[in-house]
């Protein structure tokens, strides 16, 4: 019983992590039908922002409540920017051009900021800074619950709470609808497009250095290749819940999270990552909306 | 019509302008007769990057230390580095232009198994000879009678692990975390389970995970539940350092066990205080009061500054054992250095007495050490073969 409730709160906390990241494919796709493959590599520019501005401000081995939200903030910044010129710089040009451009262009991205990464960061894994001290928030018989675990789903399901609301309650949230629903009548109506989708990659870019910095405290071992297989098992986790769906991305990445967990801890741990393809490839031959997710029928 | 061919002809052109450039680069670095042009290939860069810098840096010293006192036979040694960025193809690559176009008479590396097992065969093929400083797994040798190494291999690292578990332990029941991507691990596990068992000890749970993992509590929560006296963890620094943290986390007190793939900076760096206290076989110790290895660990430091690690003492001794049979070898050539590999015997070296059997192993004892700190490790034992 003690294994398994370990087990659970093991997958939750790994399906929290998948969820932050799948959060930042889900709106992009809602809003533009574009898979953003650079979402994964921002993630990984967050963590390096995040270890370069903590050495920078001299608190690497400083860890406290501070030391935490600056480097947070100051990351999030950092990926907005890399977000915002990633959205002018490549993707805008392609805006009326086929949708399969802009998807090879996104994969185009994804391999500049890896390569280049590992020719700015250098290929060899570093450690990241200890900015905010780990502890035993529980130690109940064998189960063991650590603030970091707490941390990260708390962050999560309060990042998805406030992106729903800003969707659904906010003017920014009523344009980006609107956009999604048709860029030009959209336009017709006054909604200044670009600056909509614009703000849309700003926001996505900020949840991905989130997740690089949380990932980086509970994981402290990042490198300029670290978005390739979490970027793909939350991208699986997003069409798991229904791509384009906020709650979706949750859902499915918990549900990715605690099934890899108890496939690894009561079965055979080499299946891990081809369980995570294994769902991808039934959801899409039984489920190809995703759980939450409604088809749309296109009609010709 | 026109246009498209003028596209095929600049695609053609383009091509074939790539495909020439690297052969430019290798008349660039053709030897003189002065020179002996010896090849390393290692992982400078990538997840392992300091078991390659650590090896370059010991070859390096050791080359410099030769050319300094008059060379082999009045000729000086130049060392070629090549990157493989801890990749197997990458390490095939390599070796194979070190051989075709920088024309080596020898190649040095690798430290991982599995990068010397892709590199090997290279080496065999073209009949140059290879000697490997630190590459644990038994096939590396296998492949040919042109490949060497200078450190003890896995079944005899496996067991002395095992024996220390449970001579110096007393541990009863243990759990083993295997990296299946990797020969060295997979390698070592079997033969830990092999010999823990005869000697009466039990394995109650066996956990594998994959390099590049970053998440391992599932396996570390069905370890704990299987209450091991201790875990055996022969993978590399990266992932074990994540490892640690992870099991003091879920509250596993159980002792930690190794091989020299533990041995870096990085380990305590990414394991900080969860590593100390954990136990790992290694080539040779800092702590030694031999005279050679004191000598090495000044000559290391006036050079570079740090501490030398298992790997770059490896890395020196590998270069040392092949000095020696060049030196030896009437003519540098591929075929009489081999010869003279072959009959080494008894050749002090820093890690200890190296002699190459007829397997082209080398028979040497080895030393548990346990992790202190930062780039401390305490002597702990010596276990002979």
């Amino acid at each position: 019983m003690e294994e398994f409730i370990q087990h659970l709160i093991n997958g939750l906390s790994l399906g929290s992590i998948y969820a932050l990241i799948a959060l930042g494919y889900t709106m992009v796709y809602g809003i533009l039908q574009l898979i953003n493959f650079a979402h994964s590599d921002v993630y990984m520019m967050g963590a390096f922002i995040g270890l370069y501005s903590s050495r920078f401000l001299g608190i690497q081995e400083k860890p406290g409540l501070l030391s935490f939200i600056s480097v947070l903030f100051i990351s999030m910044v950092g990926c907005s920017i890399v977000g915002f010129l990633i959205e002018r710089l490549a993707y805008r040009p392609l805006r009326g051009a086929p949708k399969l451009n802009a998807l090879i262009t996104a994969i185009g991205v994804s391999l500049f900021l890896q390569y280049s990464g590992q020719i700015v960061f250098g290929a060899t894994p570093q450690s990241f800074p200890n900015i905010l001290e780990d502890a035993d928030l529980l130690a109940l018989g064998g189960v063991h619950l650590t603030l970091f675990d707490v941390t990260i789903f708390m962050t999560t399901l309060s990042l998805m709470l406030i992106l729903r609301y800003i969707i659904n309650s906010t003017k920014l949230g009523k344009a980006m609808r609107a956009v999604s629903y048709n860029g030009q009548w959209a336009s017709l109506m006054g909604i200044p497009v670009n600056k909509i989708i614009s703000m849309t990659f700003i926001i996505g870019s900020a949840l991905a250095a989130a997740g690089g910095i949380l990932v980086g405290m509970k994981y402290p071992k990042i490198e300029p290749l670290m978005g390739t297989m979490i970027g793909l098992k939350a991208f699986v986790a997003a069409v798991l819940g229904g791509i384009g769906n906020i709650s979706g991305a949750v859902l499915g990445a918990m549900i990715m999270g605690i099934a890899e967990e108890f496939v690894v801890g009561y079965g055979a741990s080499t299946y891990r990552d081809a369980l995570a393809f294994g769902i991808l490839i039934l959801i899409l031959l039984f489920r190809p909306a995703g759980i939450l997710g409604k088809l749309n029928v296109e009609k010709v | 019509m026109f246009k498209n061919l003028a596209l095929a002809l600049t695609a053609v052109i383009a091509l074939t302008s790539c495909t020439k450039k690297p052969s430019t680069d290798g008349t660039a670095t053709s030897s003189n007769a002065n020179e002996i042009l010896v090849g390393e290939y290692g992982s400078m860069t990538g997840s392992e990057a300091t078991f390659g810098i650590s090896t370059h840096e010991g070859i390096q010293l050791a080359f410099k230390q030769i050319n300094n006192t008059g060379g082999i036979n009045g000729k000086l040694l130049k060392l070629i580095s090549l990157d493989n960025q801890g990749k197997p193809e990458e390490a095939a690559t390599a070796v194979q232009k070190l051989i075709t176009q920088n024309k080596v008479v020898a190649v040095l590396g690798e430290v991982a198994s599995s990068r010397s097992l892709a590199a090997a065969p290279i080496a065999q093929q073209y009949k140059i000879p290879m000697v490997s400083p630190s590459s644990t797994n038994p096939k590396v040798t296998e492949v040919g009678d042109y490949i060497f190494r200078v450190c003890f291999i896995d079944p005899f690292q496996g067991t002395v692990m095992a024996k220390f578990a449970a001579e110096n332990l007393k541990a009863k029941k243990v759990a083993i975390m295997t990296d299946v991507k990797s020969d060295y691990s997979v390698g070592l596990a079997k033969f830990f389970k092999e010999k823990f068992e005869d000697l009466g000890g039990k394995v109650v749970s066996e956990q594998s995970y994959a390099s590049q993992d970053i998440d391992f509590k599932a396996q570390l929560t069905a370890i704990k539940a299987a209450k091991p006296d201790a875990i055996f963890i022969p993978g590399y620094y990266t992932e074990v350092g994540l490892i640690s943290r992870q099991a003091k986390g879920l509250g596993i007190k159980a002792a930690l066990l190794g091989g020299d793939g533990w041995d870096s900076s990085k380990l305590f760096e990414i394991g900080k205080e969860a590593i100390v206290g954990g136990y790992f076989s290694n080539h040779y110790t800092t702590e030694s009061k031999d005279k050679k290895v004191q000598e090495f660990i000044s000559a290391y430091k006036d050079a570079y500054n740090k501490v030398p690690d298992g790997l770059a003492a490896m890395g020196y001794d590998a270069a040392m054992v092949l000095v020696d049979a060049m030196k030896r070898a009437k003519e540098p050539t591929p075929e009489a250095i081999r010869d003279q590999l072959a009959t080494t015997k008894d050749f002090i070296a820093v890690t200890g007495k190296i002699t190459i059997d007829e397997k082209r192993n080398a028979t040497k004892p080895a030393v548990v050490v346990q992790v202190k700190g930062q780039d401390k490790y305490g002597y702990v034992t010596t276990i002979n073969p």
